[in-house]
């Protein structure tokens, strides 16, 4: 019995639909069939908290009087880029201070979420047009026009996991990874992650309607790296990172609960990203893919210590959040690095959010790709 | 009873033999778990002590006479857990089972109790989170 987007919105208007979050569902189908799901449920609730580095967002600061043509800019000493029109500027989730390399552009965005006043300074060369050559000024989220995020990848579709065989250990963006096989860390909230929940983007598209860091944002593109092509285990679940999302938002009405900048022991700066995602369940098929639990969904467990970063086992993600997972054949312990009880908050948020109404779902504008792969960098000089 | 404790040397002091008098003199059981202690410099000792609170207090008492400061593992390790985000970074580097995460809520859990000032949390913390007191 399918149904549509129309049929799915007028029940949350009755206020009679069925909204539960992806974690919720995964239980029930352990008692229910997929038809019998799709029957019974309207819209799952998925939802992620994790470090994302291809973050970022556009600010326009206004213009001063007389204008400046701003190309080398900072915030806080963080270096912007600049390299757009006049006033424009792209903060980029991981630059960082130069005399400061813990802190960084991830900050810069909290501070901002925050209400904080951060300090501009500007220099251009001068023109006609734009006769200043400096300026610096204090700015906060209610002085400049807009600001608007703009995360060229987010929303991984299931990260791969880190260990390292060396006999040091290595400091990575997947956290302190100990010698000898000392742990392994990975980054996805499983059976309530968004990409893991459509895994072939049926509803998930360009237009689709996305809680990002407290505000309502959209789908704008596929994100950068977008893979269809990676090997999938047999409930058609990507065995390592595939399908990623550009998302937009209005930084302005953004929740610092959901946005928090980060500092990875000599790697750098990056952002953590809230991110939620409803499912509608238009038919049995996106019902059977909604249920999928955490027994179901394999990672590749990957060797940083290795020239790149092999595949070295395929582990559960139950198997992961257990605690240890054998690794020939002695025992590893294993971390996350995605918040999981931030998570399950924001899909609880989004659940109340869909069922009181303010957040309507429709059909993607457009699809995203169905067959993309990702190009390695051949450098210059390569006989190859 | 049976307690962990940083002692902070200040520099006058390295070169005394402290723990044996506070064995011989207190009769309180120490065992060193960790040691950061050169000639001429502060230094940080963690020790597991175990005694009775008029003996501890007795021990307590002579090590600041000697300008040692007697201080419980739990004040060593500060962490600021209001702004703790639950992501579980430091319990892939905590061994002493001081940092745990798991089900069903997913929350760390901080045993003060456990802690051996490892240190390796301070730099795992994404947030910055955690300092401790150990070492010079």
């Amino acid at each position: 019995m399918a149904k549509t987007y129309e049929e799915i919105n007028e029940k949350i208007a009755r206020g009679d639909a069925v909204v539960l979050t992806a974690e919720e569902v995964a239980r029930m189908a352990e008692e229910l069939s997929p038809a019998e799901i799709a029957a019974r449920v309207d819209v799952v609730t998925t939802a992620t908290f994790g470090a994302m580095c291809s973050s970022g967002c556009f600010i326009n600061f206004g213009h001063p009087e007389p204008g400046l043509r701003m190309e080398s800019i900072t915030l806080n000493g963080v270096p912007v880029f600049g390299g757009i029109a006049a006033v424009d500027a792209y903060i980029g989730a991981t630059e960082v201070d130069p005399n400061n390399p813990r802190y960084g552009g991830g900050h810069l965005i909290e501070a901002l979420v925050r209400g904080e006043t951060l300090v501009l300074e500007a220099r251009g060369k001068g023109t006609d047009c734009y006769p200043r050559r400096y300026a610096r000024a204090e700015i906060n989220k209610d002085s400049v026009n807009e600001i608007i995020m703009v995360n060229p990848r987010n929303a991984y579709q299931n990260y791969p996991a880190a260990t390292n065989s060396s006999g040091k250990t290595l400091y990575t963006y997947m956290g302190t990874l100990l010698p000898r096989f000392g742990n392994i860390t990975y980054s996805t909230s499983g059976e309530l992650s968004p990409l893991l929940n459509d895994p072939e983007l049926r509803t998930i598209g360009i237009g689709t309607r996305v809680f990002l860091a407290g505000a309502q944002g959209f789908v704008s593109w596929n994100g950068t790296q977008f893979n269809t092509e990676k090997p999938a285990n047999e409930f058609g679940l990507p065995l390592s990172n595939a399908r990623t999302l550009m998302l937009t938002a209005n930084l302005k009405q953004m929740d610092p609960a959901y946005l928090k900048a980060a500092y990875f022991e000599r790697y750098g700066v990056s952002l953590f990203v809230g991110l939620g995602i409803p499912i509608p369940v238009l038919d049995e098929d996106i019902a059977r893919r909604v249920s999928i639990s955490n027994r179901q969904i394999e990672t590749t467990v990957c060797d940083y210590a290795e020239k790149g970063h092999p595949g070295i086992a395929r582990v559960t993600y139950a198997a992961l959040r257990a605690g240890w997972v054998e690794l020939d054949g002695r025992k590893v312990r294993t971390a996350p690095l995605s918040s999981l009880a931030k998570a399950r908050e924001i899909a609880e948020v989004l659940k109340a959010q869909v069922r009181a109404g303010a957040f309507p779902l429709a059909a993607p504008v457009q699809p995203l790709p169905t067959h993309a792969t990702v190009r390695g960098l051949s450098l210059a000089g390569d006989a190859s | 009873m049976k307690e962990k404790f940083v002692l902070e040397y200040s520099e006058q002091v390295v070169n005394e033999p402290i723990i044996y008098t506070l064995v011989k003199r207190f009769d309180v059981m120490v065992n060193i778990l960790r040691a950061e202690i050169s000639p001429g410099r502060e230094g940080s000792m963690l020790v597991e002590i175990e005694s009775d609170p008029e003996r501890l207090a007795a021990a307590e008492a002579y090590l600041a006479e000697r300008s040692v400061r007697l201080i419980p593992i739990a004040q060593s390790l500060g962490f600021r857990q209001d702004d703790c985000i639950n992501c579980g970074a430091c319990t892939a580097v905590c061994f002493s089972g001081c940092l745990t995460i798991g089900a069903p809520d997913w929350t760390l859990q901080v045993d003060r109790s456990k802690c051996i000032a490892c240190g390796l949390c301070v730099p795992a913390c994404p947030l910055g989170l955690f300092t401790l007191r150990f070492g010079a």
